[in-house]
């Protein structure tokens, strides 16, 4: 029904994401101004509620203060805004999605096409990125946050990228991951060489456990419950005193080490530090480095393993079962075990991730692994366009870097960041750098690479 | 038992509110088949807008008590309201026909976006209110122990009660409940009989938030207290009632919302507190897992 232009009806007048009328059309001035007057309308009944009043907090309770400038404010944007974009749409006369592939989609396919060379000058841009004149702290620091998320996204990607399950709690085995190494590092003291692969094996044992009753489940069933299992590990991380600490988290989590050199000033007796071993001047930056050449390596490692692994049966069985499942199981793949080794390693990924979190904060707490964190990591998969790694690496540049910009509008940052992931899926639905082609051909013509 | 039938009934209250959030998810899961994730947010967006109304009418010097309530639902069911139309207007339906994971990313994305909305507007501290509604009636009273059954509780129990009956039959007779059963088995096919699909899920959005206001104004009364952040945890947990309840149905819902109120009343007063929400989400993968299509939904058969 809606795809049909009604004279004046409501429905027609609006442009939006479905087909828009056929150029012939051009809406008269009052049909304008009456799609403008309703849109301002709606914005009135959303800003004169909670905008137009405040709530303030007193002494004797709340009281209002009244705000009449902020809503005429929202309402008078709304309307000239809506009159710009009929305008806009007017003119262009072409119907959005039409008119051949976009800017975007031309872009999405040369960076599929050209993705070992545009990955090759990613990875040398950022293994020279610390020794440039221009590199500071804060900016290593940050490059190593981004990179775990990059790290975090690539094991996602293994999940819902690669075998289509889809998973919300996806923080539970990160979250595992970095309480593993905390735990066997402050308690037992194992280095952070021995803890990482014990830490894996341990999100990757909760991946499996996890997993093992509920992927039968159907898509959406599969995604509330992961996101329960989210929910219950993190309530259990702060509620369970005598393990955990509760709230108040794990601190003083030992540092890694360089081939066990450590990166202290003054290490103890016996053992050289990191800066007397190569007889180098102390300097704090080189652990920075270190860290952030740690992570570069484990997040280089996973991609390796799904690029390569995709080539194997298993590989091949998730990307076919995301497909159709009823066929796989009539060619005989076990939907379950395919399904719970996706799980498992996109797990043990978490877990790695997990632990280098740990190591590089010193200091975890429940507070690290909330639901946010597992839509955010979703978010970069899904953002970046399913099963890309250069869209996952895309994704989690901006999602990390633009808030990191935006520190000034403090506030304001979390608003635009919700409002860019509306925006981002609205103007493209199939993510940033989706383009997909078949995995495997017929006759070897093309590489069969994505 | 005296112990036993308070806590009953602070379940049913707080199994009520759940309901009628958890009606939300289902209508919208029902017709579309995507988890509508900021429905949370509405629901925690109507709190704020009865606890606006409620202080507007005090100013206005309107205190008969049960016209405060009549308008304060009104107001905030209609305000509210509108915010689940924009919502729909401008995340989900540009994405109709993406892919399946879109609607959900930008759900998630207007779920942050609101809460910092609200955060920036209202400010981030909690709002107390105080007590419209006090009083209750005993109704038993055995070694001291006295169970109570607040006005307020009744009020909240008999209204889920009322809403529940006018929805089914909204959804059961009139000729808008026929076309969202349309739209839930066949879009197309229902768009080519005459069915204005656009306009049916934009409706089915209104009313999921009407509903979802009411349960904030219940909240904003029960607690006191509200918060930007309510409406995640609540939302979360609605919708392991629809879960729970077998989705896309709505009784189930009300069922799933009842029993989860249940089993946190009971749990966090014969066990613990910390551990009650990871009963409720416990309950949920059990029953997933043995029922996976919930207690009331009816499964899927999946066609070649």
């Amino acid at each position: 029904m809606a795809e049909h232009p009604l004279p004046g009806g409501t429905t027609a007048a609006k442009p939006s994401g479905a087909p828009a009328p056929d150029g012939g059309r051009r809406s008269s001035l009052a049909d304008m101004g009456k799609e403008a007057g309703l849109a301002a309308f709606v914005a009135l009944m959303l800003a004169l509620p909670m905008g137009g009043f405040k709530t303030t907090e007193a002494v004797t309770g709340l009281s209002l203060t009244f705000r009449p400038l902020f809503v005429l404010a929202a309402v008078a944007f709304v309307f000239v805004g809506r009159i710009v974009l009929i305008v806009v749409r007017e003119r262009r006369g072409v119907p959005r999605g039409d008119g051949g592939p976009g800017l975007m989609d031309r872009i999405a396919r040369g960076a599929s096409q050209g993705s070992t060379t545009i990955g090759i000058v990613i990875l040398a841009i950022a293994i020279v990125m610390p020794f440039m004149p221009f590199s500071s702290r804060y900016l290593i620091d940050t490059a190593t946050t981004v990179l775990i998320y990059v790290m975090l996204g690539w094991g996602l990607n293994i999940v819902v990228g690669l075998a289509g399950l889809l998973d919300l709690g996806y923080v539970a085995f990160y979250a595992v991951g970095a309480y593993s190494y905390a735990l066997l590092s402050t308690e037992f003291g194992f280095s952070f060489w021995i803890c990482l692969p014990l830490a894996g094996m341990f999100a990757a044992l909760a991946g499996v456990l996890l997993g093992f009753p509920v992927l039968r489940l159907r898509g959406d069933y599969l995604a509330i419950v992961t996101l329960g299992f989210g929910e219950i590990i993190r309530l259990i991380l702060l509620n369970w005193y005598e393990v955990t600490n509760g709230p108040d988290g794990i601190s003083r989590i030992p540092r890694p080490t360089f081939l066990g050199l450590e990166f202290t000033r003054r290490p103890v007796e016996g053992i050289p530090a990191f800066h007397q071993y190569f007889d180098i001047p102390y300097s704090g930056q080189h652990r920075v480095i270190f860290l952030y050449f740690l992570i570069l390596g484990l997040a280089l490692l996973t991609n390796l393993f799904t690029q390569r692994i995709r080539k194997l049966p298993v590989g091949r069985g998730w990307e076919a079962l995301r497909e159709d499942e009823i066929a796989c199981r009539s060619l005989g793949i076990n939907p379950t075990n395919t399904k719970l080794t996706a799980f498992g390693l996109g797990a043990l990924f978490g877990g790695f991730a997990g632990a280098f979190f740990a190591t590089r904060q010193g200091f975890i707490s429940p507070e690290s692994f909330t639901f946010i964190e597992s839509a955010i990591i979703l978010a970069i998969v899904v953002l970046g366009g399913m099963g890309s790694q250069l869209g996952v690496v895309l994704a989690a540049t901006l999602l990390i870097v633009l808030p990191e910009l935006g520190r000034e509008l403090a506030q304001y940052r979390m608003l635009v960041f919700g409002a860019a992931m509306v925006g981002i899926m609205v103007w493209r639905p199939r993510g940033l750098l989706a383009h997909r082609e078949p995995t495997v051909l017929l006759h070897g013509r093309g590489r069969g690479a994505t | 038992m005296a112990y036993f039938t308070q806590q009953l009934i602070n379940g049913l209250t707080l199994g009520s509110i759940y309901g009628l959030i958890a009606i939300g998810y289902t209508l919208v899961y029902g017709i579309i088949g995507m988890i509508n994730f900021a429905h949370g947010e509405i629901y925690m967006l109507g709190a704020f807008i009865a606890i606006i109304t409620f202080l507007l009418l005090g100013l206005a010097g309107v205190t008969f008590v049960p016209l405060v309530l009549l308008l304060v639902l009104i107001l905030s069911m209609l305000f509210t309201a509108v915010y689940g139309w924009t919502l729909e207007r401008m995340a989900y339906r540009p994405l109709r026909g993406a892919p399946r994971l879109a609607p959900l990313i930008s759900a998630i994305g207007m779920s942050i976006f609101l809460q910092n909305y609200v955060q920036i507007l209202q400010g981030a501290r909690v709002k107390p209110i105080q007590p419209v509604l006090t009083g209750g009636m005993v109704l038993a009273e055995t070694d001291g122990f006295a169970v109570t059954l607040s006005y307020l509780q009744l009020i909240i129990i008999v209204l889920t009660v009322v809403l529940m009956v006018a929805f089914s039959l909204l959804i059961g007779k009139t000729k808008l409940g026929r076309a969202q059963r349309a739209c839930e088995q066949d879009r197309a096919m229902a768009a080519l009989v005459g069915v204005n699909v656009d306009k049916t899920i934009a409706l089915t959005f209104v009313m999921g938030a009407a509903l979802a206001a009411v349960a904030g104004v219940m909240v904003t009364l029960y607690w006191g207290v509200i918060d930007f952040f309510i409406g995640f945890l609540a939302g979360l947990k609605a919708f392991t009632a629809a879960v729970l309840g077998g989705i896309g149905s709505l009784p189930g819902a009300m069922l799933g919302g009842i029993l989860i109120g249940l089993i946190e009343a009971f749990w966090s007063s014969y066990f613990s507190v910390e551990y009650k929400d990871v009963a409720s989400f416990s309950i949920l993968v059990l029953v997933l897992i043995f029922m996976p299509y919930g207690l009331l939904g009816r499964p899927e058969i999946e066609k070649v």
